[in-house]
């Protein structure tokens, strides 16, 4: 039990995992991924079930060996280390927490390892709980705690052994839309305040782009593009990356000093690509979201015609669902009452730069 | 909604009747019986150290019983859901077979193995040249060896499967958060597990609490409450008897009692999904060393049957001071088929299984459905019925019944069926109740109670869903129930020693008056039968499982 570290919070260094390759028999999982993540920098690991973020993930905690590669933090070469002597914190997907303990059992359960007294690890634990809003809860069992109090108390656990690195999987997505809302400003607190390396791993890119400081897009293995929220947002490296980020159609251009042009129903229109697209000519997608797209008039020269499938009501606009050509669909933010179902419109660019991605 | 409670009672009424008379009366008629001539027979019973040594060494051999079986199933439950290694399956798969073995029949495959003239007793003692058998396999701590090898299955099963549902996640978080694997076991496996042992040690323990066979054959000078009550009937005692069953089915009780109250503080825990990760065994040293040990156990616990297949081959009464049987021989399986006298108990113990286990299946139906899709106020008072009989060993159930259908007496309801045919189908029926009930029950539970009343919604008669919707949800129950039943029945012992007749003698019956008479190879003939009959039915129920799975 001694030979558990006692990590300080923030002065675990750099969490970095180097050319981690994982195989299972002739299906590899993992390929050759590196990231490094600095103390107090939270990087979200996205990427569809089965394309190796749950492996990564856990051979950063020391529960999967790799078949190469290595894991350090502070420049210590932590790889062959079992995950009791890591000292790193980890939130379950279902949380994982001991059902025959008490909710501050739970939480002292990590100082109870460490051989540290009772009265103390007990004290430690309140405190810890209070951190996370559960200051009275202490007492009573896991099992009466909702899904979002059971979030927390997984949190308050992992952090009260002042980890050297923390590391989630999927911690928002057994909450419900509402709780997801409001849990994802806290845990990005909370995680901000431990001041250590973060890693998170999510199917979910709206929670990887509202929390994260870094996201490294995972497909079949291999790290896509890693990149701040706004660069993948922007300026995606790939096809699968933008089509992974959504929130917009793909639509096939054709792009010449600095502007790109999409044909569609024998119309083509031109708009600008932002300055720093890493494509410069020749064959592209233009990303089409919602906010870049306006409607116009049925039959307007300057726009695109279509038929409006659906309209969805999003708060202070309304979001039109509009079908350009049996293959192109887009959508486009707009006023409250401006088209009809079924109505025809126009849909023409708004002028402002447009994220291009090649291929 | 629920039905108007009229036509409920119609129905309950007379399963309750059926229950109490054939189950709760025979009880009571005992502990009444006990205190005929006051408490005369209560006197006897404390001041006779025979039944004082007989209710200690009931209770020592239940726990060391209990003790033995946790030593050998929890580690090789651990070891066959933890670790992957190659035979893995294979183990899992023989490490229930001494379940296989009717309770009779393991005594006697141990008297051919390890007895003073069994095969491995005189190997060994010819192996070192000793003058006398290196052991006896008698007294006490021959029963608790016998009951640990068939008994462990109980821990085994109930422990792995607690295992396989185990979420592995609270291990890893447990190892990620500091602890060592043995600060892991102490603090969270077994806590988590103590559901799982609690329960198979309670198996355990009631099974010992009313073993008869292995006590009976070779308890030597060592008396038992079970083996108690049968010597003071035959002596004509039977209020002594009556004292004997009561202090045994009272104490089956508490313990039952106690076990529930353990469990209780045990804030019960299922923790639903489980992720097995075994893990790959790669040292080579390791490796050679558990397949060694894999072998040994593999061999030691798949012996017993081969040996009374071996013996079942053997001449009867050639066998006499070699190591193995000298001379083989189909005749013992051809008299079997060709001796009218000696095919009479195997038709006994069919006829008379059918007859008990269709009876089974249809009052046990009716209870599960009562229980489970009916609000009626009995409805503890039939739950409590269909449990009864599980409490309260088979020795006291028997003597219960020859207490009470032993004259003709319509005001109190009793009939005279001690010597005839239908006294042992009527103690196989109630000893399987619980166990055909809870398998409809489980079935039925599985069905969504709207769905009853949606057919009836739809214009369906009672009697239509009945057999549309009710009767096949409860049917993988009570296919399965019932074949585990016929096999119970068929190889049943104990109460038949206490009930039987010639005339419907069955066949565990049949299997001691041979081995008496030193046909040791009829009586292991007879038992290749029972065991093969066993197997045919296990593999069915579990087939039936699987299908509506």
């Amino acid at each position: 039990m001694r030979d558990a570290p006692a990590g300080t919070a923030g002065s675990g260094g750099t969490l970095s995992l180097r050319n981690i390759t994982r195989r299972f028999g002739a299906h590899t999982a993992v390929d050759d991924v590196s990231i490094d993540i600095a103390p107090g920098e939270l990087v979200a690991l996205v990427g569809a079930s089965g394309s190796g973020k749950t492996t990564t993930l856990r051979i950063a905690a020391g529960y999967e060996q790799p078949d190469g590669g290595s894991v350090a933090v502070g420049g210590t070469d932590i790889t062959r280390l079992p995950p009791q002597k890591r000292g790193f914190g980890m939130v379950f997907q279902h949380y994982a927490l001991f059902p025959h303990m008490s909710v501050e059992q739970n939480v002292a359960f990590g100082l109870e390892a460490r051989g540290i007294a009772k009265r103390t690890r007990l004290e430690r634990a309140r405190t810890a709980l209070a951190g996370v809003g559960l200051g009275g809860a202490g007492g009573r069992p896991v099992q009466s705690l909702s899904g979002g109090e059971q979030q927390r108390v997984a949190v308050a656990r992992a952090l009260v052994i002042e980890p050297r690195a923390l590391l989630l999987d999927e911690p928002l997505s057994n909450l419900d839309p509402v709780l997801r809302q409001s849990m994802r400003d806290d845990l990005s607190a909370l995680l901000r305040r431990a001041n250590v390396p973060a890693l998170l791993v999510t199917h979910d890119q709206e929670d990887a782009f509202a929390i994260a400081d870094r996201v490294a897009v995972l497909s079949k293995g291999r790290i896509l593009q890693d990149g701040s929220p706004t660069e993948l947002y922007n300026n995606p490296a790939s096809l699968d990356v933008a089509r992974f980020i959504g929130r917009g159609a793909l639509v096939p251009c054709t792009i010449s000093g600095g502007r790109a042009a999409v044909k569609i129903g024998g119309r083509e229109l031109s708009f600008p690509v932002p300055r720093d697209a890493t494509v410069a000519g020749g064959q592209a997608h233009a990303i089409l979201r919602p906010e870049l797209v306006e409607l116009a008039d049925a039959g307007a020269a300057d726009a695109w015609q279509g038929m409006v499938l659906a309209r969805r009501f999003a708060g202070s606009t309304m979001v039109y669902r509009i079908e350009l050509a049996p293959d192109v669909v887009v959508e486009v933010t707009g006023g409250d009452d401006q088209a009809q179902l079924g109505a025809r419109v126009g849909v023409r660019p708004r002028g402002v730069p447009v994220p291009v991605v090649g291929g | 909604m629920r039905r108007p409670a009229a036509g409920t009672w119609l129905l309950a009424l007379p399963v309750l009747l059926l229950l109490a008379w054939t189950v709760l009366y025979p009880n009571a008629a005992v502990i009444v019986g006990s205190f005929e001539g006051g408490l005369s027979h209560w006197r006897e019973f404390m001041a006779s150290p025979a039944d004082r040594e007989a209710l200690t060494s009931t209770l020592v051999i239940s726990i060391a019983s209990v003790a033995a079986s946790l030593v050998i199933g929890v580690p090789l439950a651990f070891l066959l859901t933890r670790f992957e290694f190659r035979g893995r399956r294979a183990l899992r798969v023989v490490a229930t077979l001494p379940a296989a073995l009717p309770p009779l029949v393991g005594v006697i495959s141990f008297l051919f193995l390890y007895g003073e003239s069994g095969v491995v007793t005189r190997g060994v003692q010819g192996l070192f040249g000793m003058e006398q058998s290196p052991w006896r396999l008698t007294g006490l701590w021959a029963i608790v060896f016998v009951h640990a090898y068939t008994m462990y299955v109980f821990v085994f099963l109930f422990v792995s499967a607690g295992l396989e549902r185990f979420d592995t996640s609270l291990d890893e978080a447990a190892a990620g958060l500091g602890a060592s694997p043995r600060h892991r076991l102490r603090r969270v496996t077994l806590p988590l597990l103590l559901p799982a042992i609690a329960g198979s040690m309670l198996l355990v323990f009631m099974n010992s609490l009313g073993s008869f066979s292995a006590p009976y054959v070779f308890g030597g000078g060592i008396r038992v409450l079970s083996t108690q009550i049968l010597a003071s009937k035959l002596n004509g005692a039977m209020g002594l008897a009556y004292v004997e069953t009561t202090v045994l089915a009272l104490s089956a009780i508490a313990a039952l009692g106690l076990f529930r109250l353990l469990q209780r503080k045990q804030r019960v825990v299922s923790t639903g999904k489980g992720t097995i990760t075994r893990r790959a065994i790669r040292s080579r040293p390791l490796q050679l060393v558990l397949g060694i040990a894999g072998f040994v156990i593999v061999i030691a616990l798949i012996l017993p049957h081969l040996m009374v297949v071996l013996v079942s081959f053997a001449r009867d009464g050639a066998w006499t001071t070699q190591v193995l049987p000298p001379e083989y021989t189909l005749d013992n399986y051809r008299r079997l088929a060709t001796d009218a006298q000696l095919w009479r108990p195997i038709s006994n113990s069919v006829v008379m299984a059918l007859i008990a286990t269709a009876a089974n299946i249809v009052v046990c139906f009716l209870a599960a459905y009562l229980l489970v899709l009916r609000r009626f106020s009995a409805r503890p008072i039939l739950a409590l019925l269909v449990a009864l009989p599980w409490a309260i060993p088979a020795t006291a159930i028997a003597l219960g019944l020859a207490a009470t259908f032993n004259q003709n007496d319509l005001w109190t309801g009793r009939i005279v069926l001690v010597g005839t045919f239908w006294i042992l189908p009527l103690a196989y029926f109630i000893r399987n109740v619980p166990l055909v009930a809870t398998a409809a029950e489980s079935s039925l539970r599985q069905l969504d109670p709207a769905l009853e009343d949606a057919a009836r919604g739809l214009g369906a008669s009672w009697w239509l869903t009945m057999r549309r919707v009710v009767i096949p949800a409860a049917r993988p129950g009570l296919i399965a129930g019932g074949l585990l039943a016929a096999v119970t029945a068929v190889g049943e012992f104990v109460a038949s020693i206490v009930l039987y007749t010639h005339s419907n003698r069955p066949i565990s019956i049949e299997i001691l008056a041979q081995l008496r008479a030193l046909a040791f190879g009829t009586a292991a003939a007879y038992s290749v039968l029972l065991i093969l009959l066993v197997l045919a039915m296990a593999i069915g129920a579990r087939t039936v499982e699987e299908q509506y799975a």
